[in-house]
C-alpha cells in the first residue's frame, strides 16, 4: 500500500442529481397520510442517529414524544403560548430534561441502556397520569379557543400543522446531515465503526454521545408536540406509547438500513406501503412487520439501503468519505466500507 | 400492622420478581444477551399453561411439569436457529431481534387468545392462608411462590458453581475464545442456557397466571420488573437478584399504601435512586 496516489470522495456524482430531483414524495395529495409520513421519517431519522451512529439503542424515545405532547398542552393551556410556538419550546424543555436523564441512563451499558430508557419512559407515563390538571390518566382535549388560534378554518389549521411538520422533519434531516458532515460527524462515525479505536484517536466518546442524545430527544419532543397538535387530544397511554413511537420507528430504521441517513427514508416509504396494504389484517400486520425486521437483521443487517448502497455505491446524503486509489499498482478493491 | 402486612406481601411478591429476573440474568451472564422478549415469553408460558389446564383439567401447579420442558425445548430451538446467528461483537442485532420477537409474540398471543384478560384457577389453595398474628396472615400461594424462587435460585447457584455444566457456562462467559480452545461448544452451551432460562420462565409464567389476571400486553412490564431486580441487586449475583426483587416488591407495596397510583412509580424511583447512587447494584459480585 505504499506510494499510492489517491483522492477522497465525499459524494457519488449520481447522488447529487437525485438530491436535486428533490422531495418527490411531496405531491401526495392525502395530506393526513403525508403528515404522518413526515412524523415517522423524523422520528426514524433521530432514532437512527442514536442507534446507528452512537450505538445508543433506546427503547424509550416515546418518553420525549410524550413530553413534547404534554409541553404543547401545558404551555398552551397554562401559559397561553400559541400552540404553533410550543413546538420549538417543547424541544428546549426536552433538551433540558434529557441532560439529567442521560446522567442516569448512560450508566447502563449497551443492551441494558435500552431497557433503562424504557423504564424512564414508564416513569414519565406514570407521572403524566398523576398530573390531574391535565386530565390525569384519562387525558385532555385542546380547548376550542386554542384550536381556533392555530388557524381560523379546519383546512387552514391542517395546512399549518402539515407544513410545520414537514418543516421540522426537513430541518431534522438537514441538521443531522450537517452534524454528520461536521467534525462531530466524523467523530460519531468513528465511534460507530469502533468505539475503542475512536477513543484512542482522541474522540471524546462520552461527550459526543451525550450531545447526540440531547439533540435526538429535543427533536423527538418537537415532533411529539406536532403529533398531538394534529390529534387535538392527549392521554398518557397515547403520548408514551412504546408501540407507536418506538417499535414502528425501530422497524422502519432496521428494515430501511441502520447507520445511514437514507435508511429511514426507504424504511418509512416501505412502512407506509405495507400499512396501506396490510392494515386490514389487524395484529397480523405487526407480526409481519416484526418478522420482516428480524429477517433483515439476520440476513441483511445493513438493511435495504445498505444492500443497494453496497451494490451500486450510492450515497443520497454524502456523509462518508471514501478512499479512491488512482494510478499506481491498484490493489484488489478500494475500501468503501465507511459510507 | 397494616404496614407490616404490606411489607410482608411485598417481600413475597419480590420472590416472583426474582423469578422474572433469574432467567434474564442467566442469559446476560452467559452470552451478554439482553432478551427484550423475556417478559413476553413469561406471558407465552402463562398461555401455554392455560391451554394445558383447560385441555386436561390438571392442577395449574402440576402443569409446570408439562410447560417447563416445552418452554425449555422452545428456548433451545430459539437460541439454535435465531439468537446464535446474531451473536458477535455488535450488540445491535441480538437486541433488535429480541425486540422484534417481543412484538411478534405479543401480537400472536393477541391473535390466538384475544385481548380478554384470563386467569389460572389454582383451586382452594388460592385463598388458603396461615395466620401469623392478628391482622397479619400469609397466603399459601405467595408462600409457595417465594419458596420456589429461593429453591430455583439456590439450584442455579449450585448448577453454576458445583457442576461440570456450570463450569462450562462460566468458562464461556469469562472468555469465549479460550473456552472454545478448551473444547467447549459455545453455541450448544448457549442453547442450553436459553433452555434453562425458559424453564424458569415457565415457572414464573404459571405463578404470574395463577396470582392475577393476565393478557397479551403485560409482557414488557414483567421484563422491566425483572430488569430492575437485576440492576438493584447487582449484575452477576443471583442472591443479590433475589434481594433486588424483594426490595422492588416492598417499594411497590409501600408506594401502593401511600397512594394506589404510586405503586409502580415507587418501584421505578427506587430503581433510579440505586442507579444514581450505586450503579453497580447494592450487592455486586465480589468473586473473581
Amino acid at each position: 500500500m505504499s506510494a499510492q496516489s489517491f483522492r477522497i470522495e465525499r459524494a457519488t456524482p449520481e447522488s447529487r442529481i437525485a438530491l436535486a430531483a428533490g422531495p418527490w414524495w411531496m405531491d401526495r395529495n392525502d395530506m393526513r397520510l403525508a403528515g404522518e409520513f413526515f412524523v415517522y421519517l423524523g422520528l426514524a431519522t433521530l432514532w437512527n442517529l442514536l442507534a446507528g451512529y452512537a450505538g445508543l439503542v433506546s427503547v424509550g424515545q416515546q418518553a420525549y414524544v410524550g413530553i413534547g405532547g404534554y409541553c404543547l398542552f401545558a404551555l398552551a393551556i397554562f401559559l397561553g403560548v400559541p400552540p404553533v410556538l410550543t413546538v420549538p419550546l417543547a424541544g428546549i424543555v426536552a433538551a433540558i430534561i434529557a441532560v439529567p436523564v442521560s446522567w442516569l441512563v448512560f450508566r447502563l451499558k449497551g443492551a441494558y441502556f435500552a431497557i433503562g430508557t424504557w423504564v424512564v419512559a414508564e416513569v414519565f407515563l406514570l407521572l403524566a397520569s398523576q398530573w390531574s390538571s391535565l386530565g390525569g390518566g384519562s387525558g385532555i382535549s385542546l380547548p376550542i379557543s386554542l384550536i381556533r388560534s392555530i388557524g381560523s378554518s379546519r383546512a387552514m389549521r391542517e395546512y399549518i400543522i402539515y407544513y410545520e411538520t414537514v418543516g421540522v422533519t426537513v430541518a431534522i434531516i438537514v441538521a443531522v446531515y450537517i452534524l454528520l458532515r461536521s467534525r462531530w460527524g466524523l467523530a460519531l462515525q468513528a465511534i460507530r465503526d469502533g468505539e475503542m479505536a475512536a477513543e484512542t484517536c482522541g474522540v471524546s466518546v462520552a461527550n459526543a454521545k451525550r450531545l447526540l442524545y440531547v439533540v435526538a430527544c429535543a427533536g423527538a419532543a418537537m415532533i411529539g408536540a406536532l403529533i398531538f397538535m394534529s390529534k387535538l387530544r392527549i392521554s398518557p397511554t397515547a403520548a408514551f406509547s412504546v408501540n407507536d413511537w418506538t417499535a414502528f420507528v425501530i422497524f422502519i430504521t432496521v428494515i430501511g438500513g441502520i447507520g445511514r441517513i437514507e435508511g429511514p427514508v426507504i424504511g418509512t416509504i416501505l412502512f407506509f406501503l405495507l400499512r396501506e396494504t396490510l392494515s386490514d389484517l389487524g395484529a397480523w400486520y405487526l407480526i409481519v412487520l416484526g418478522a420482516a425486521a428480524v429477517g433483515v437483521m439476520l440476513f441483511a443487517p445493513k438493511g435495504i439501503w445498505g444492500l443497494l448502497a453496497d451494490r451500486f455505491g450510492w450515497q443520497l446524503f454524502p456523509v462518508g468519505r471514501r478512499l479512491v486509489l488512482t494510478g499506481g499498482n491498484t490493489p484488489s478493491a478500494p475500501s468503501s466500507s465507511n459510507t | 400492622m397494616v404496614w407490616l402486612n404490606a411489607i410482608l406481601q411485598g417481600v413475597l411478591v419480590g420472590g416472583l420478581y426474582a423469578l422474572f429476573a433469574a432467567g434474564l440474568s442467566l442469559i446476560f451472564g452467559v452470552m451478554r444477551l439482553v432478551n427484550i422478549a423475556h417478559g413476553d415469553l413469561i406471558v407465552l408460558a402463562a398461555y401455554v399453561a392455560l391451554t394445558c389446564v383447560t385441555l386436561t383439567g390438571m392442577n395449574p401447579l402440576l402443569a409446570i411439569l408439562v410447560v417447563a420442558p416445552l418452554m425449555a425445548l422452545f428456548g433451545y430451538a430459539l437460541q439454535k436457529f435465531i439468537f446464535n446467528r446474531t451473536l458477535g461483537d455488535d450488540i445491535l442485532p441480538p437486541l433488535l431481534v429480541s425486540f422484534g420477537l417481543s412484538v411478534i409474540i405479543q401480537n400472536a398471543l393477541l391473535q390466538v387468545y384475544t385481548a380478554d384478560s384470563r386467569k389460572l384457577n389454582a383451586g382452594p389453595i388460592e385463598v388458603a392462608s396461615v395466620k401469623l398474628a392478628d391482622g397479619l396472615s400469609v397466603g399459601w400461594m405467595p408462600l409457595i411462590m417465594f419458596v420456589s424462587a429461593i429453591v430455583i435460585i439456590g439450584a442455579l447457584q449450585f448448577m453454576f458453581y458445583s457442576t461440570p455444566l456450570g463450569r462450562a457456562l462460566r468458562a464461556t462467559s469469562d472468555d469465549q475464545e479460550m473456552a472454545r480452545l478448551m473444547g467447549y461448544n459455545n453455541r450448544h452451551l448457549y442453547s442450553i442456557a436459553m433452555a434453562i432460562s425458559l424453564a424458569i420462565v415457565a415457572v414464573a409464567g404459571i405463578f404470574l397466571a395463577s396470582r392475577a389476571n393476565f393478557d397479551p400486553s403485560i409482557g414488557p412490564q414483567r421484563l422491566i420488573f425483572g430488569f430492575e431486580a437485576v440492576i438493584i441487586g447487582g449484575l452477576g449475583n443471583l442472591w443479590g437478584t433475589l434481594l433486588g426483587g424483594i426490595i422492588l416488591g416492598v417499594a411497590q407495596a409501600v408506594g401502593a399504601m401511600i397512594d394506589p397510583g404510586w405503586q409502580l412509580l415507587a418501584g421505578h424511583i427506587v430503581f433510579l435512586i440505586v442507579l444514581a447512587v450505586k450503579p453497580e447494584g447494592l450487592f455486586p459480585r465480589v468473586d473473581g
